[in-house]
């Protein structure tokens, strides 16, 4: 199987800093990369040159064989990347219902089909359908920003931090709510909390310094007691 | 904020009887309103392309002249060749106002498209550059009119149905105002509609509070933020017209004058709300003519004060959603 998304030697600037500094990726089909790291590490900076947001000046990204990096991130969402940014980017104004029909791509028996999947894989999210999201606690806007990319048909889902500023029983259930979706979709994952990447995960990057330092599995990782001391303190 | 908001345009309609007799009170607030309502559709095209596209326009108070221009265009064009104006049948009447409307939209709309693609794109994000670029091409547009038009002011023509005024019930209503009402809160309702009950009002909305995950979700703003220009221009232009029916004489430095209020208004409304610019565009229209009546060399003032009263109260305006 060929892979999904290939980030090969990118560079990001933001405004005069030199954020990325030589960060390669392969992400395999059907497996869930987890991207992990120091906070400042250019984990989120990874996600977002990958979307487009912040163009890279050197290196390429490839999704599916095709290069994508130059491209506008409407352009890159729409070949198949949902993207679930930290913080969630829910539109507070928004019901929950409209939250989730600005995220279809076109509203058709087809969207409207998956939206009740959604609805149907995150309970919360029907019950509050017609609230404001930003009445939703933390956990349930978390949902709402996962269920937003599951609306359209996406080949690739790239989520950062969910598990940030959650309570542990909340992350529980997210958990459960990923390990549902990682059956048909690839999916890329930055996380901060180490239990909750290491039952994810299958693949696993390590960044340090707007580096990619360490590439293997999850499984090595988590075994590795003296590499996990050295690049995430754990 | 928000339930308090009719309550204070309550408060701040009845209030002023205590000073004033009644038939003058009444005169008053229907100039105020039609004021409110003019402003208001300055305003809410403003308000929008800040909220959206977090550009601040100073060139809208041009495309406010501009429109008025083009609209004065048709309007004398139309008066010259079938008499329209002076005709006493309403339907003759009521064809020339919307002639010189799509005339002034038309135009305005043009002149926003232009606008957006070669000026303001170039200069997303970057305040300073808008403030300086948009200013520039004010004064290009308002030389422009000058060389078009001559710098002197010129009578518009208005259409004798809508001139002078009605008397219901023993109160005179003057006619002009009246209609300049009606059209405002038809332009509200259009624009609620539009917002709320349509899919590109719903990504508008989205893009009003977070423009980069529209984006991501896959939504080319890019085109979102040139049609909200557009339709943020053709208002304007609507608003230049109706203004100059409604004072009867446009000149080209008109824009600017108008251009202080809707600022004033957007901000007492909060960024990016359209129900927001409608309450404090009637709030400065009532007050100014309250005041202009009681105090007339406090009437401009009244509006900073106002300005000043809701940001203390309120930092992000009465209806902003404040980020």
């Amino acid at each position: 199987m060929s892979d999904v998304l290939e980030v090969e030697d990118v560079h990001t600037d933001i405004g005069q800093h030199h954020i990325l500094q030589g960060v390669s990726l392969r992400v395999r089909a059907d497996a869930v990369t987890v991207l992990l790291g120091r906070n400042g590490a250019g984990k989120t900076t990874t996600m977002r040159t990958v979307m487009g947001v912040l163009p890279p000046r050197r290196g390429a990204v490839r999704f599916e064989g095709r290069a994508i990096h130059g491209r506008p991130p409407h352009a890159i969402a729409r070949l198949g990347i949902g993207y679930v940014p930290e913080g969630q980017g829910i539109f507070a104004t928004l019901t929950v219902e409209e939250n989730l029909r600005v995220a279809m791509r076109a509203e058709n028996a087809e969207s409207r089909e998956r939206m009740r999947r959604v609805l149907g894989l995150f309970p919360d999210l029907a019950r509050f359908r017609g609230a404001r999201a930003g009445t939703l606690s933390g956990g349930q806007k978390q949902m709402l920003a996962i269920g937003r990319a599951l609306v359209n048909p996406i080949r690739l889902l790239l989520i950062d931090e969910p598990s940030k500023g959650l309570a542990p029983i909340v992350v529980e259930h997210l958990v459960t709510a990923l390990e549902a979706m990682k059956r048909d979709t690839t999916v890329v994952l930055v996380e901060q909390n180490f239990a909750m990447a290491s039952r994810l995960g299958d693949d696993c990057y390590v960044m340090d310094g707007g580096r990619t330092v360490y590439a293997g599995t999850m499984a090595a990782l988590a075994a590795d007691r003296v590499l996990k001391q050295k690049y995430l303190g754990v | 904020m928000r339930r308090a908001a009719p309550l204070l345009i309550g408060a701040g309609l009845l209030l002023p009887l205590a000073a004033i007799e009644p038939r003058a009170w009444l005169t008053l607030t229907v100039a105020g309103l039609a004021m409110g309502m003019l402003i208001f559709l300055v305003a809410s095209g403003l308000t929008l392309i800040f909220g959206l596209m977090d550009v601040l326009n100073f060139a809208h108070g041009a495309l406010f002249s501009w429109g008025a221009y083009a609209g004065f265009t048709v309007a004398v064009a139309v008066n010259a060749r079938w008499g329209w104006a002076a005709s006493p049948s309403v339907w003759a009447n009521a064809g020339l106002l919307l002639l010189a409307v799509a005339g002034s939209v038309a135009a305005a709309f043009a002149l926003g498209v232009l606008l957006e693609r070669v000026i303001v794109r170039p200069v997303y994000g970057q305040h300073l550059f808008q403030i300086l670029i948009t200013l520039g091409a004010t004064i290009v547009l308002e030389e422009l009119i000058r060389v078009v038009w001559g710098p002197n002011d010129q009578v518009m023509p208005v259409p004798a149905t809508f001139q002078g005024s009605w008397d219901v019930a023993d109160v005179v209503v003057l006619r002009f105002p009246a209609i300049a009402i009606a059209l405002g809160l038809a332009v509200y309702a259009a624009m609620q509609w539009l917002l709320t009950r349509t899919r590109v009002g719903l990504i508008v909305r989205a893009g009003v509070e977070n423009t980069e995950m529209v984006q991501v979700m896959g939504h080319d703003i890019r085109r979102y933020f040139t049609a909200v220009f557009a339709a943020g221009s053709g208002l304007a232009g609507l608003g230049g017209l109706m203004w100059g029916m409604f004072s009867q004489a446009i000149r080209p430095s008109m824009g600017g004058e108008q251009l202080i209020f809707a600022f004033i208004v957007v901000i007492i409304g909060g960024l990016g709300s359209v129900t927001g610019s409608l309450v404090g565009a009637l709030l400065v229209g009532l007050a100014y003519n309250y005041v202009a009546f009681l105090v007339p060399k406090a009437a401009i003032g009244v509006t900073m004060g106002i300005m000043v009263l809701v940001l203390l109260v309120r930092p992000t305006g009465l209806y902003g959603a404040g980020r």
